[in-house]
Parts: structure tokens; sequence; C-alpha cells
């Protein structure tokens, strides 16, 4: 919220600066976003009077002007306004002045001919109004030479961040109030002066809906005019609060609000027929709103409406039909309490904000019914004229003054802070708060945001100086601190250095996508999907996190990048027990371009393969913990990946731990990437966890005996895999074979259609005595045999 | 005798002369095979007397051992001459480029959680975790947002149109609060935990994306506060930006969760045109930075956790982990954190071996 100075002095008699002012704003909890010195903006201009007018010798409509400046020669000046004339005074831009409205550096310059040395300049042209029919024309007491911001009393305005909890701040008068209390000066209350009424209000005023306009006053006053302007010291305030002059009767509600935090409305007497209601809305009832827009409501918001239908959107937005205008002459003033939540609702109903709104969601003063109303007829009536009637009420505002037993220990307790008894009592007095002699604090009920001892101290602390809090360390239990990290933090940790060190880039993606990628690799899941996402990209909650990499892969290719070797460790989100979701850790691989550039040696660049992603899953698999030496190869990577190019990786048939391999052309095609594209996806939560167990490692005991090596060729179905034989061959002789490696694979000449030949190293180690030849010739039986069963046969 | 120094010397310069390792091996066999000249005058002791022999015999070994050292050493320097040859011939041209191995990184939001992680270890914290599809009971009412509260509105909130077994509406937490909630509830008190983790905002400009991170910090006990805040904020930022000229400013504020609440700005001085924490924000040349909103915990909060408000109190306070690695590490734009860009994460990424320890210090260096 915006405010002046001179506004802000009107309810604080202070002498303090405006940097002081600021520093105890921030100090109390409202934030300075920022200070405008409008002086700053004025710079250049100043008071001339215009010493002569003649028509231009080359223009209808342009004058040249002799105008006197206060010091030196007249200056000659070209103007076009209609109003300037010899004798007037008003503003003068010079050279090197930059024009507020339109950022125009002035300039000496030639104007069809005629040297101009600077421009009279209008009310627009300063940002002080609309007006722009003609120059400034300023009163014939006006010291010529004077700098115009001097002469305007321009003054600072404060950009002030409220709060939500303090709507009593959201005008001028309770940010004084706040200041005082931090010694910024003396408060300065603005009494509500008698009106001198005539008459009963001559409209019928009723609630119908106690809980959501639990009172609805209202007068009469007839016979304004509305075509005058506001008052210039009002206008200027607007001004400086950011709020642009519309009409004498509409600048009075908003300076009412502005000033002192009180929503008004000014209803056109002449619109309205029968008794003025505030009642709740049917559903589909329509209005529309004086930003011209038709609202339709619902039978929970509250209205104000006659006989013809709605007329206000209460607490929120007044009609379009029914608002004030030039040829008003009657008028129907009303002042509410509205219930908050209800504004609140069904101001996100109707998605419609405004500074009624914010301030009747958080809560105004209800005990501000009367003054305000007061305040306001008097504010019409000095500038329209009118005659008030009496006040009519309808029901009464929910006045409930809270009171808290207070224990000023607290303050120390929570707060940190010793502050005196009689400083807190000093404190809370200054804040309108009523202070028992046995510590039993009364709320003022414009303070909706106090509940309990808690904000008494809060608001002790804040006033008394919540910076001099001093630190006090936290108790500390003895020794070195101890390790808190639990399992799966752990592992994550050592597997995210481990992709690192392997050589990926780690990458962070959005946790939402488009909801076609989503769906591309949702498996059957039932995705997330938002109701309000910030564009469609972001829309579905990730199922997968390859998605994510592989478009990071593909704007990484569209860059020009020759490859890409992305990781993220993140969470996929699935649905859990109870409308509760799921989301699993989850680790994910791109691997997408050139494996190794163009190099001297090949001098071809070499793609990624899916034993790439093969070493990525094992590799990554192990340093998260998992059993890598139990796994089983196995299919079914899912439809994204390439049929024949892809697998899983499974702790017996059932626990997939990872999947990995070349993506499926289609996916490919979807992202619109060329391929080939690797990808890798492990399950974190799938891993087993570890069995605990202490810090020592099993015994040494390494093999007397050195192990030997022995060498089979077999010929092989070629559809079977690799796997399955070494696995034949290595349970073979369980005890003595230790390892087995397939170290060739061949097809083709000399290997009959239908086979491919195998070669496999046999590690066997011998225990405590050196192998006899009979003993080697019956494990290779053995190990024939094994793959025999395989469909195998050795290789004559 | 004139003959066996003649025959020494001769056989000594042919040697030298030898051009090759088959010249050489021919002389050996002219003087040292067994037809050799050398091995028949050897033969020649033998018949010899006692006396002559003892005369004869260093002579002639003499020779022999002359000219078979002279052999060896002229094959020697065949064999070096040959190595030679052949290691000239297996020269690599070195300026060519090594096989490259791809160098990874860690992501800076990852190396700065792995920072607040040991550094609020040392403090006694550990760290907890909360799903980030949440209920709105857990991100909002818990906190003591309750349905109808203005600050609801300000969270810019990505719904779902998902409800849970209990009719609250699913949403993408907004704040890593929710996780305070579920702790309590889980652990009860004393507390002491940090939850780093994702968070979300309908909101997308320079300085905002619709994802991002915070850290958010609690601690319940009996003793707690205000000024165990302050503490525990400045010790974290001292230790996170390794200064000890680091300055707070507290300032009341307001959350729902939070009584008293406040906002806490750090003092920066410009360097070089950078902010760079440290000093008297007041100072000339020096400004304040406000970068974490916390307060002591609604006694509401603690009691919709389930715990006895009148016997634990303590302090929360939350902040952006995207925010603390710009200020620590100098990135501009928040949105590249999330755009994987090889070369922005080559750049800003760190080494899998900068693994903060308190020994060390929690930061890598550049």
């Amino acid at each position: 919220m915006k405010f002046s100075l001179e506004w802000l002095k009107y309810f604080l008699e202070t002498e303090a600066s405006v940097a002081d002012i600021a520093a105890a704003l921030n100090r109390i909890g409202h934030e300075v976003e920022g200070i405008e010195d409008p002086a700053d903006k004025l710079e250049g201009f100043r008071i001339a009077k215009v010493l002569t007018a003649a028509k231009h010798p080359d223009a209808d409509k342009l004058q040249v002007l002799t105008v006197d400046t206060g010091e030196g020669d007249p200056l000659q000046v070209v103007c076009g306004a209609p109003n300037a004339r010899a004798g007037m005074k008003g503003v003068l831009g010079l050279p090197g002045a930059v024009v507020p409205a339109n950022g125009m550096e002035l300039r000496k310059s030639a104007i069809r001919g005629v040297e101009s040395n600077g421009m009279m300049c209008s009310v627009r042209e300063l940002e002080l109004g609309e007006e722009h029919d003609g120059i400034i024309e300023l009163p014939e007491d006006a010291p010529v030479g004077q700098t115009f911001a001097e002469y305007h009393d321009a003054s600072p305005v404060f950009d002030v961040a409220i709060t939500p909890n303090r709507p009593d701040c959201m005008g001028v008068e309770g940010i004084a109030r706040d200041l005082a209390a931090a010694g910024l000066g003396a408060f300065k209350p603005v009494e509500a002066s008698a009106i001198a009424a005539s008459g009963e209000c001559p409209v019928e005023i009723r609630t119908d809906d106690p809980e959501g306009c639990p009172a609805f006053y209202g007068r009469v006053i007839r016979g304004v005019d509305n075509t005058k302007p506001s008052p210039e010291w009002m206008q200027r305030r607007l001004i400086a609060a950011g709020q642009r002059p519309i009409s004498a009767l509409v600048d009075a509600t908003n300076y009412l609000m502005l000033a002192f935090g009180r929503p008004a409305h000014v209803y056109d007497l002449a619109k309205l027929s029968g008794a003025v209601v505030a009642r709740r809305a049917t559903n589909g009832e329509k209005v529309e709103a004086l930003n011209e827009k038709t609202y339709s409501l619902d039978d929970t918001m509250t209205v104000i409406a006659d006989d013809n239908g709605v007329h206000d959107i209460a607490g929120i937005m007044g009609g379009e039909h029914s608002g004030a205008t030039e040829t008003t002459t009657d008028i129907l003033l009303e002042i509410a309490y509205f219930d908050p939540e209800r504004i609140g609702v069904t101001g996100r109903k109707l998605g419609l904000a405004s500074d009624a709104r914010t301030r009747f969601e958080r809560g105004v003063d209800p005990e501000y019914l009367d003054d305000g109303l007061a305040i306001l007829t008097s504010l019409i009536t000095k500038t329209c004229g009118g005659e008030p009637t009496e006040v009519v009420r309808a029901g009464t505002p929910p006045v409930s003054a809270l009171t808290i037993k207070f224990d000023p220990r607290l303050t120390e307790r929570l707060g940190g802070l010793a502050v005196p008894q009689e400083e807190q009592r000093a404190i809370l007095t200054s804040l309108d708060f009523t202070v028992g002699d046995d510590w039993t604090v009364t709320c003022p009920p414009r303070r909706h945001d106090i509940e309990g001892p808690a904000d008494l101290v809060e608001e002790v602390v804040r006033i008394h100086g919540i910076d001099e809090v001093e630190s006090k360390p936290l108790p500390r239990r003895p020794g070195v601190a101890l390790p808190t990290a639990t399992p799966l933090q752990q592992a994550e940790r050592k597997l995210r250095r481990a992709a690192a060190a392997r050589g990926l880039n780690e990458a962070i993606t959005w946790s939402f996508l488009p909801t076609s990628e989503a769906e591309h690799f949702a498996d059957g899941a039932q995705l997330w999907v938002l109701d309000n996402p910030i564009s469609e990209d972001m829309k579905a909650m990730r199922p997968s996190l390859i998605p994510g990499l592989l478009s990071a892969a593909k704007r990484n290719a569209d860059r020009g990048a020759d490859g890409a070797r992305l990781f993220e460790i993140g969470r996929r989100y699935f649905r859990g027990a109870n409308g509760a979701s799921d989301e699993k850790p989850t680790l994910g691989v791109v691997l997408s371009g050139e494996k190794t550039p163009r190099g001297w040696d090949s001098g071809k660049a070499s793609n990624f393969d899916a034993y790439d992603a093969k070493a990525e899953a094992r590799a990554l698999l192990e340093a998260a913990g998992a059993p890598v030496g139990n796994l089983m190869v196995m299919g079914e990577a899912g439809d994204q990946f390439h049929p024949g190019q892809s697998a899983t990786l499974r702790l017996g048939p059932k626990n997939v731990l990872a999947r990995f391999g070349a993506l499926h052309p289609n996916t490919l095609k979807a992202f619109d990437i060329d391929g080939p594209v690797m990808a890798v996806e492990i399950f974190l939560d799938a891993i087993p966890a570890k069995k605990g167990g202490g810090f020592a490692r099993s015994a040494y005991s390494p093999p007397a005996l050195q192990a030997i090596t022995r060498d089979f060729a077999f010929l092989v179905p070629s559809n079977l895999a690799a796997g399955d034989l070494v696995k034949a061959v290595r349970g073979a002789d369980k005890k003595t074979i230790v390892d087995a490696r397939v170290f060739d694979v061949f097809a083709g000449q000399g290997v009959p259609e239908g086979k491919k030949s195998v070669a496999v190293e046999v590690v066997l180690q011998p225990g405590e005595k050196s192998f006899t030849d009979e003993e080697i010739k019956a494990i290779s039986d053995k190990v024939v045999a094994g793959a025999a069963k395989q469909g195998a046969e050795l290789r004559g | 005798m004139t003959d066996l120094v003649t025959l020494q010397s001769g056989a000594l310069a042919r040697i030298e002369e030898a051009d090759n390792a088959d010249a050489l091996e021919a002389l050996r066999i002219e003087y040292l095979g067994k037809q050799g000249s050398i091995s028949a005058l050897m033969k020649t002791l033998g018949k010899m007397t006692p006396e002559e022999r003892q005369e004869q015999a260093p002579k002639i070994q003499g020779a022999r051992t002359a000219v078979a050292d002279a052999i060896a050493a002229r094959k020697d320097a065949f064999e070096a001459a040959e190595l030679e040859r052949k290691l000239a011939e297996e020269r690599l041209d070195l300026t060519l480029p090594e096989p490259q191995s791809p160098k990874g990184s860690v992501h800076p939001v990852s190396q700065v959680m792995d920072e607040l992680a040991e550094i609020f270890a040392d403090l006694g914290f550990s760290v907890a975790t909360g799903p980030e599809i949440e209920d709105d009971w857990h991100n909002f009412t818990a906190l003591n947002m309750a349905e109808t509260h203005p600050a609801r509105a300000m969270h810019d909130t990505f719904y779902f149109p998902d409800k849970d077994a209990d009719g609250n509406r699913m949403l993408l937490r907004t704040h890593t609060s929710p996780v305070q909630i579920r702790s309590m509830m889980k652990q009860g008190a004393p507390i002491r935990i940090i939850a780093p983790g994702r968070v979300y905002r309908s909101d997308s400009d320079a300085t905002h994306t619709p994802m991002f991170h915070q850290v958010e910090g609690l601690v319940i006990d009996r003793d707690i506060n205000l000024g165990h805040l302050k503490w525990t904020l400045e010790t974290f930022l001292k230790a996170f930006f390794e200064r000890d000229d680091i300055v707070l400013r507290l300032r009341p504020s307001y959350f729902p969760f939070t009584e008293p609440s406040v906002e806490v700005d750090v003092g920066w001085q410009d360097v070089g045109g950078r902010r760079v924490l440290g000093g008297d924000g007041d100072a000339p040349g020096h400004g304040w930075m406000e970068l974490l909103g916390s307060g002591m915990v609604n006694r509401r909060v603690i009691e919709f956790a389930g715990l006895d408000a009148d016997e634990w109190q303590g302090f929360a306070f939350g902040v952006g982990v995207d925010r603390l690695a710009m200020l620590k590490y100098g990135m501009d734009d928040l949105r590249a954190f999330f755009d994987g860009d090889q070369r922005w994460l080559d750049h800003y990424g760190f080494s899998p071996f900068d693994q903060p320890t308190l020994s060390a210090g929690v930061g890598a260096k550049a």
C-alpha cells in the first residue's frame, strides 16, 4: 500500500525523517518496498510568468511566449496550449528536465523555425492528474523562480507491504498508530464530527443474511453535485496512493478506504427501487460489476439487492448499473460489516480481486461503522453539498473484545527478550490494548489477528525491537555429532556421486510433463493431472524420469551439442493408499548422440548402444547397494524401449530393480529426437535394504593354490541367450568353478546355419591340493554336460 | 711371441671394424671357435713344459679374454643400436589427443542440499522428507491456514481434481512446511529436523519457476526461544558461506504457522557489482537482502501435530535452496537450473569428489 508523507503526518505528529520512518516501518513489521520522492521527478521544473504571447509566424495553433523564470533574461518558449496568455503563471520545464509522464528529456530546440527554450507543462505531463486541455495555471501569488517541487510541496511516497494479518494497517491511520507506538511521534486520531442530519432515511435497509452481513448501515444524501472534481488535497493523496481520481463521490469512498481502511459504497438513489437488502444471491443470478464484467452468482454469496435485482457483490465490487455518475443527485451510502470468510470464498469463486475484498476478507474494524459513515458523509457534503438524512441501521456488527490472560514472562520465554513489565504495558496500551492490573489484556476489536498470548508477545517484541534478540546457542549433546542420514539418503548420495564419477551430468527436470509425454510412459498407471497447470506442458506428474531427461537431451542436441549423458535422481508419482500419492525414488539416465567424437584413431564417431546402458545400470545398481551378483537379465523393459535391445534387471522374477536399453523409434519420434538414444531407469525403492552389520569385513582368506583356466567353445542355437549358457556352465560344478566368462561370440563362416559359436573361459579354483588330470577331465565333462542341457555342443 | 701380439691386435682391429652381427659372429668363430686361431693356441698349452706353460698361459688366456670382451662389447653396441632403431620406429606423436573420458557433475542444488545436511548434522538436525503431492490438511490447515484463510490464496497453489480418503483436496505442496507436521506426528518431541525438497507454485518469471527447492528447519523442545532461532540461522549461514562476518537483521512479519513471525535479512556488500553476503547491511556500500522466513511455531500448529503446546515450543524457518546456491556460487538465472543444458551443468556443476565435509569446509571453491 502506498501513502505520502504528508498524508501520514495528518495522522502522526512527527519530525522524523523519511529514512527514520522507513526504518521504523521495517522494524515494526511493515516492510518498505520502495520510497518515491516526486521532487526527484520534478527536478528542473520551476514557476514562470508569461510576459508576452504572440502568434507563431508559421503555425496557427502555436504561440511564441516570453517567460520570466525569476533569473536572467526572459526565455522564449513555443507553446501550443490554448490557455497560454500574457500575465499568467505556470510551470516551465527547462532544458535537461525529464517530463514525468513520458520520460522525454527537454532540449533547447527550434519549433517550426522558432527557438524554444523549454516547455510549459500540463497537469498530465507532470503526472499530477488527468487534465491535459491546457497548461497549468498557478495562482497570482505563486513565486516566480521557485522550484515547482518546493511550491507543490510534493511529498515522498512510501510503498509498504502490509501483511495479511494486519487489515487495521490497510489505512494510513492504522500505520500512524503503529508508528506512534514505536516512538516515532504522537498519534492524531481523526474524530468524526457530528452530521447535521435532516429527516429519516427514506430507504428501507435490511439484512436478510445476518451471517454474511451482520450489520448494514446507510443514509441518503439528497441534492449532491457530482460534476465537480474532488478537492485538490484529496486528489493529491489519492494519486500518491496510486488511485486515479474519478469523481467527487467515488474519490470520497476511496479516500475513506485508504485513509481509514474502511470500504464503503455509494448508490445512485435514482437507480434503486424498494428496500435495499443484504441477502444471499440465488443460484445463477447475474450482476454486471463496475469492471464491466458480468458475474454469475450462487446461494453462498452475499449481495446487496433491491426489488430489481443485485446492485453489489457484497464487500467485493459494486454494480455498474447503480454506481454514481456525473448526473447523480441523490445517493444512498452503504457501510456494512461482512463476514470475512464468506467474502474470501466468494472472491475466490468469482476470481474477483478488489481493494474492498482485500480489507473485508482480512477483517475491517467492526466498531467503525458509525464513525466511518459520518466521515464519508462530511467528505461528500463538503465537496458536493447535499442534505444528509439520519442513519438507518440494520443488524449489529460483531464487536466482541477478546480478553487474554497474559503472563509478561512469556515475552522472554518465547521471544527471548527481557522487556521490563512496565514497558510491555506501555507498548500494549499505546496499541489500544487495555491492560488490567492483573495482566488481563483486552484487545481492540479491529485486531482480528490477536488470538492468544503469543500474539501479545509478538506485539511487545516487534515494538520493542525484535532485532535486539540475542543469539543463544542451541543445547548440544556432548561429543561428536551423530550420523543422521537414513539408508535411502545415504544410497542416493552415493549413487549421485557414483553417476557423476562415471561421467554423467546431473540434471534436475520438471516434475510435471505434457500429458501426452506422461501417457507415453504411464504403462497403465493412473496419472496425477493438475487442475490448474501453469501451461499444458506442465500438466501431468511424471511416471518416469526418462521423458524429462529426453527433452533435455533434445534441447542439447538442438543447441548443437554432440551428445548428452544426463542423469537425475528424483521421484515418480503414482497413486498410493487412501487417495494419497506414492512417490517412488528413482534414478534416470539418458545417453544420446555421440559416445565418442570423431577421432584420429578411427576417424569415426561412435554412438551409444544398449550395452552402454547396461553398464550404467549395473554399476549404478551396485553403487546403490543392490546385490548385483544375483541379478537376472529379463525382458519387458516396456513399450517405450526397443523390443530387441532392452531388458530389465531383476532380483527374482517379480522384483524389477532397473530397466535399460535403446529407446523405441516411436518414443524418439514422439520426442522429436534423433536416435539412437539409450535410457536407464533404476527403481531405488525396489532395492532390498542391506542387513545391518558392523564395520569389520569378513575374514580375508585367499586360496592357497592358484586358479587355473580352461576354455570351451560351444555351438549353440543362435537364439540361446549367452547368459543362460554361462549360468549352466557355472552351475556344472559349484564347488570348483568360481567364474565363467564369454570371450568370443561368432556366427557365419564355419558355423552351421541357425547356430552360433560361444567361447567361454572357465576359472577353476583348487582347494587343498592341485587338480589331477583326471579331476580336470571330470570337471570338463560336467561343463560339457551342463552346457548340453542348453542345447550346446562342444566344438570339435 | 710377437705372433700372439700381432694376432690379438689384428683380431681387435677386425672386431672394431665388424659392421654387423653376422661379421662379428664370423670373427668369433675365426678366433674363439673350436677351430679358431686363439682356441688353437690354447690347445698348445697342454704340450708345453710347466715352465713354458707358466710363461705362456697368461699371455694366451689374456689374448683370449681381450678378444672375447671385445666381441661382447661390440655385440652390446650392435644390440643397443638395433633397439634404438626399433624404438625410433615406434615413435608416437604425443601431441595427438588421448582418449577422452567424459567428466560428470553433480547439480548445484544437490551439492547445496548435501552441504546443508552436513552443517545441520553437526547441529543435531536430521534430514526429513515428505510427499510432494500433499493434501490440503497437511499443506494448509494443520499449518493454521484454514480453508478461508487469505494466505492460502497467496500461495498460488497447483491443485489436483482428486481428494484423499478423508476428503482433503490433493495439491502440490507449496512449501516444505507440511514435513514439519508429518515429522512431529511421527516422531513427537523433542525434534530437530531439516526438510529439503521440491516445492511448487504457479508462478513463472525471471526469478520464479513453477518448481523450486526449499529447506525447512524445525526445532521443538521445552525451552526454545527466538534467541535460539537467531543463533541457529547465524551459525548455519556462517558455516554455509564460510564467513564470520554474516550479520542478520530480524524483522517482524507474518506467517500463519509461526507466532511471533520473523523475516530475516542478511547484510551484503557490493563486490565488483555482485552482492556478496557479509557485513552490516547498514554500512556504506552495503544493503540488506531478505533471505529467510521464520518464527516461533504457532501453538495451533503444535496442537494440530498432536503435541501438548503447553509443554513444547520451538522455532521453524524456511529458505530457498536454489537461492542459497545462487548466492554462494554466483548463478543469476533460476530457470537454467531446470534446463539440463550440458554446458551449464559443466560450468556450474560440481565434481563428484567435492563431497562436503566439515574438516575440508562444506563449500567447493571455484
